[in-house]
């Protein structure tokens, strides 16, 4: 694959357990299959070990918090112990005020994905289908790529203020980037035999986009959309820390301000939630989209 | 049009596209008159006064030793770890469900905790905060590299008889060497910025710091000079990060040439 | 030297399980040179895995010079079919040949040397430190062949090592093992499904049912030594053999249609 990226800053998979080939490489699903090896005991227990293990581990370190903050290993007033901490998030649940904020986080980092999807998907198919366009662009690109959102906070917070549109601004610019070079990726990276047979068969170019080359991208775009998302909430959430927009960020600043540490905690634990939640909803959307595709097939035995 | 007058073309592009966008800058700013977007003149002069050299010592050295030490630890630590969670299911059943939930969690939403925790907000929280969040991308490629090690390989190793830490430092380190690599990168981009997120937060020293400082005093020149120079941090590092990665790697590019895969 | 000794593998357990060998037994002389054939999916594979220790077989034994094998005993080498997958891509030829002897008891210019002369047996000197994916399919098992070598073993197990290698370097290979056979006076095992070069290279050949495996036959060879490509393969004596295996293997590829009584006894010839 020839062009201007090719060797210098070509986008990986964050690596996060993907099991989409970024270019270049080789698809991590694809393994050369193993030999059988002999296994002592039966197929049953192992699974059901499987199904423990990650249960016990998690049992056993909220166990290992309780422990420290109890014992005063680390002081209580530093580390709330996981009871205290699980309660205060209990008693928050049941306030209005909590659920707007999570809502408020949630609408940020949607908005800021959207928009980061209409207008990262388009361009990266023109960049990615004109090869002049993606020369012609390529430095402003890489040189704007690399730049970490969070250093237009001041600037926003300045300009547009703490207000949504802020947040917006902050959480699409962030999420812009990762998808519109994974879907120039993708398109490029279309098998060329595939578009031929389409151009051979008189299947006009929008069509060809359409019906060909969109799905062969689709899953570099799946990948886009998940770094993406991860992205969008992290800035959504920052914008909220760093300029107090209103949402979890902005509850866990007026906490920390007020030295209400256990609140601190629970908002710190309510917001990994979140984020696990969204990662779960973008793979199992990444899974429905994609579950043609080789990657998602288990290796056949 | 011929090959010739195509590539002319795109590499007068290439070049013209970004001197055009730079002219845009200046001429919109000179034309708005807008305090918050200072001319591209103005900017380079402030860049000038501010890092070559007056600030380069106070702010740019701490900022750069925060992410060089919360690098090298995070992938220390990911690599230390990620080779005996590749080697073993049921280390990795095990550890998991934490790598995905701190993986999942946005990790500003650990700055206030960090400072309260550490009571710190010097040198030790912010290389704390970085080497933590650095720490997955490497970990989790660490994983993936060593789990997709040819099982041939492995195999060819047995048969030897070769004891495991042999294994382990001849054979099973170079062979994710790659992926580890790939990860490195990942986090080398993440640790610049943590680090501006750190020192934004509470710092008081810094590139992160000069930034919230100047957003404070309403002064658009430092903060401009601000933003231009951890673009160029990012870029520069990721280019330095590339020259790495090319000495490294070269073996594995003559590889994959001419390998079928 | 070596007892295969009602050697059977079963994979999986219960309603799943698939026998993969059911009884193996046959033996190898000091110095021996001895092929194993037989249909596709017989096991070739898993029997020669047992031997070397790499799987735990389900019965049976396997005795080298009277000790049970547990585990890749020493005296011991395997040279796989994949011999771009078993060398190390990121490191010279040479160094690809000193990794087995790394953790042996030797000094370091004992290392060098036995390293130099493996390489040099089998024709690769001016290759030494190269990169294996720089060399041709050939050379890379060579470099294979070398590094068992260098490990000195008493007995090298090949698995099927020049399925992968076109037919005219084939037969230069055939020849470098038969000289490294001489040379060094190893015994060898060799698993191949190509019949032609089982009669070409061995003393005796061991022909195997389809799974689940037993000893089909055991054939001498009675050809004449030093083995060439051209004359050996000119005389009556080798296309006699050479047909009398096509037909032990074509009869096990036969479908099933009358062969699900017991097998008869391995035949002796």
């Amino acid at each position: 694959m020839s062009g201007p990226y090719t060797g210098s800053d070509e986008p990986r998979t964050i690596g996060y357990t993907s099991r989409m080939a970024a270019p270049g490489q080789a698809a991590p699903g694809v393994r050369p299959l193993p030999a059988p090896a002999a296994r002592a005991s039966p197929q049953r227990t192992t699974r059901l070990g499987e199904l423990l293990l990650p249960l016990v581990s998690i049992a056993l370190s909220l166990v290992l918090w309780e422990v420290v903050s109890r014992t005063e290993l680390v002081s209580q007033n530093d580390l709330p112990a996981m009871s205290t901490t699980f309660q205060e998030l209990w008693a928050l649940m049941q306030t209005e005020e909590f659920w707007k904020n999570v809502g408020y986080t949630v609408r940020g980092w949607a908005l800021g994905l959207a928009l980061a999807t209409l207008l990262a998907v388009p361009i990266g198919i023109v960049l990615g289908t004109s090869d002049f366009a993606a020369r012609a662009f390529r430095v402003p690109i890489e040189f704007l790529r690399p730049i970490p959102s969070a250093v237009l906070i001041p600037l926003l917070f300045l300009t547009l203020g703490t207000t949504l549109r802020s947040e917006i601004f902050l959480a699409t610019f962030g999420a812009f980037w990762p998808l519109l070079v994974q879907t120039m990726y993708g398109v490029r990276d279309v098998d060329p035999l595939a578009t031929e047979t389409g151009r051979s068969f008189g299947v006009r170019p929008l069509e060809r986009l359409w019906r060909i080359t969109l799905p062969s991208a689709l899953p570099y775009i799946a990948t886009g959309l998940r770094i993406s998302s991860t992205v969008s909430l992290i800035l959504a959430f920052t914008a909220e820390l760093f300029m107090g927009t209103p949402g979890l960020g902005q509850a866990m600043n007026f906490a920390q301000s007020y030295g209400l540490n256990e609140q601190l905690y629970a908002l710190a634990v309510a917001t990994g939630f979140v984020g696990l939640a969204v990662h779960f909803a973008m793979t199992a959307l990444e899974r429905r989209a994609l579950h043609w595709h080789p990657s998602q097939r288990a290796a056949t035995p | 049009m011929s090959r010739r007058a195509y590539t002319g073309l795109a590499v007068a592009a290439e070049v013209a596209v970004p001197i055009a966008i730079l002219a845009a800058w200046q001429l919109w700013t000179v034309q708005a008159d807008n305090q918050h977007f200072p001319r591209l003149s103005t900017i380079l002069a402030e860049f000038q006064d501010l890092w070559l050299f007056a600030q380069f010592r106070e702010h740019v050295v701490p900022s750069l030793l925060r992410i060089g030490a919360g690098f090298g630890i995070a992938v220390l630590a990911g690599v230390a770890l990620g080779v005996p969670l590749g080697l073993s299911r049921r280390a990795r059943a095990l550890a998991m469900p934490h790598i995905e939930y701190w993986r999942a969690m946005p990790p500003p939403a650990l700055l206030p905790i960090s400072i309260v925790l550490l009571h710190d907000i010097g040198d030790r929280q912010k290389i704390a905060f970085i080497a933590f969040f650095c720490l997955f991308p490497v970990l989790l490629n660490t994983i993936d590299g060593v789990r997709a090690i040819d099982p041939t390989l492995i195999d060819t190793a047995r048969s030897y008889d070769i004891p495991r830490h042999e294994r382990i430092r001849r054979l099973v380190l170079p062979a994710a060497l790659p992926q580890i690599v790939a990860g490195m990168r990942t986090s080398l981009s993440l640790a610049v910025i943590m680090m501006v997120l750190a020192e934004y937060f509470s710092s008081t020293s810094g590139v992160g710091y000069v930034l919230l400082i100047s957003k404070n005093t309403f002064e658009m020149g430092p903060m401009w000079a601000a933003i231009l120079l951890i673009g160029l941090l990012g870029y520069g590092l990721n280019l330095l990060f590339l020259l790495f990665e090319r000495r490294v790697l070269a073996w594995h590019r003559g590889w994959r040439a001419a390998t079928p895969q | 030297m070596l007892e295969i000794n009602h050697l059977s593998k079963t994979y999986g357990t219960g309603a799943m399980a698939t026998e993969a060998i059911r009884d193996v037994s046959f033996a190898l002389g000091d110095k021996e040179f001895v092929c194993v054939v037989g249909p596709s999916g017989c096991g070739k594979t898993t029997l020669l895995k047992c031997v070397a220790g790499l799987l735990r077989p389900s019965g049976g034994e396997v005795l080298l010079r009277g000790r049970s094998v547990t585990s890749p005993p020493p005296e011991l080498a395997l040279v796989f079919q994949e011999y771009s997958r078993s060398l190390m891509p990121w490191t010279s030829v040479r160094n690809n040949v000193l990794l087995p002897l790394r953790h042996k008891k030797l000094s370091r210019r004992d290392r060098r040397a036995l390293v130099e002369e493996a390489i040099g047996a089998v024709g690769l000197d001016r290759f030494i430190d190269h990169y294996p994916w720089q060399l041709s399919g050939g050379m890379q098992q060579r470099v294979a062949i070398a590094r068992a070598l260098a490990y000195q073993p008493s007995i090298l197990l090949m698995d099927e090592p020049f399925a992968s290698v076109d037919a005219q370097t084939r037969g230069d290979l055939e020849d470098l093992v038969l000289q490294v056979r001489d040379d060094f006076g190893i015994t060898i095992l060799f698993v191949t499904h190509d019949i032609d070069e089982s009669v070409y290279l061995s003393d005796r050949i061991i022909v195997l049912t389809h799974a689940p495996t037993e000893v089909k036959a055991i054939l001498p060879v009675g050809l004449p030594r030093p083995r060439d490509q051209i004359e050996t393969k000119e005389l009556p004596e080798f296309s006699h053999l050479r047909a009398h295996v096509y037909r032990l293997i074509k009869r096990e590829q036969e479908p099933e249609a009358a062969v699900e009584a017991p097998r008869p006894a391995a035949a002796k010839a």
